[in-house]
């Protein structure tokens, strides 16, 4: 077992982006899946939420992929996640605006740390990878940026709905 | 996961399997790095409250020390539930080793909504073979 938070291989990047992708199938599907159930139950606020996190993420999902194929790995395909996350909550609705608004918020939260974490893990590593460096850093700097502002978004709605 | 979860989760292990303290030099082998180095770490464990060494019979964690271990056995144990289930990773012991560090909790928090995880949790982890009792029976019965 190496102890150190560095980032050393091209197979180790590749695994750590197809976490990413995983992540942000989560997103996508959890999303999705509350849009599907709030058919009926209108809130036009939080129905463009949920649109634009599920739009957002399948637009992160595309970027990480276009790297992972650089780095002669497979992605992850999103049928599987969906229906992994359909298995787990396929049952289940959200009690209510809340619940969803929490949910969200947590995905959008982890999706955020797991950048910042792999951002500083890249950094903090002096090995050489087959994609260059500076695109791969400005790409997961861009997605954790856009992360950021979603944890913002959500907190301002459910500051709003106190 | 942190080094310092990292060492526990080891001191955590190779106590379990010696059933009594974990000596130093088996704590360094588990985490391949220096005497010295696991030392220095079980020192500051030990400054923190999480552990306790003893000259001559080595280290226990306290039971401060024993709640962070599980947590980190439990989040290990999701990373390697993701690489075997998930991505169908064969050599998903040693990945998830190479992995664990860069993991943070909720990250693992996260990943463990999509696996079907066993509620006893990390009591199914397996020291002597480095896997979750389950996983095994799964890998060994497709079909299950």
């Amino acid at each position: 077992m190496s102890v150190g938070q560095q980032v050393t291989s091209d197979h180790q990047l590749a695994r750590l982006l197809q976490i990413g992708v995983v992540l942000e199938e989560v997103v996508e599907a959890r999303s999705t899946h509350h849009y599907r159930e709030l058919d009926g139950d209108f809130d036009d606020e939080i129905e463009a939420l949920l649109e634009h996190a599920a739009e957002e993420s399948a637009e992160h999902r595309e970027r990480l992929e276009d790297i992972i194929e650089e780095l002669d790995a497979e992605s992850v395909s999103y049928e599987e996640i969906e229906a992994l996350v359909e298995a787990q909550y396929g049952q289940t609705k959200p009690e209510d605006f809340d619940g969803l608004l929490y949910d969200q918020l947590c995905n959008e939260e982890t999706a955020y740390k797991f950048y910042d974490d792999l951002i500083g893990a890249v950094e903090g590593s002096d090995s050489r990878f087959s994609v260059d460096r500076d695109r791969l850093l400005a790409t997961l700097r861009e997605i954790r940026e856009e992360e950021a502002e979603g944890v913002e978004e959500v907190t301002d709605i459910m500051e709003r709905r106190v | 996961m942190n080094t310092a979860d990292q060492y526990l989760k080891a001191i955590y292990l190779v106590q379990e399997m010696d059933d009594g303290p974990a000596s130093t030099g088996a704590v360094a082998d588990a985490l391949d790095v220096s005497p010295a180095s696991a030392n220095e770490m079980i020192g500051k464990l030990e400054g923190r409250g999480l552990a306790e060494h003893e000259k001559y019979k080595g280290v226990s964690l306290t039971d401060d020390g024993i709640l962070r271990a599980r947590d980190a056995i439990q989040n290990y144990c999701i990373i390697e539930r993701f690489l075997a289930n998930v991505l169908e990773v064969e050599e998903f012991r040693a990945e998830a080793r190479s992995l664990e560090a860069v993991i943070d909790d909720t990250v693992a928090e996260r990943l463990d909504t999509i696996i079907d995880r066993s509620s006893e949790c990390p009591d199914c982890f397996d020291a002597k073979t480095d896997a979750c009792r389950y996983l095994e029976v799964e890998q060994e019965n497709p079909a299950d």
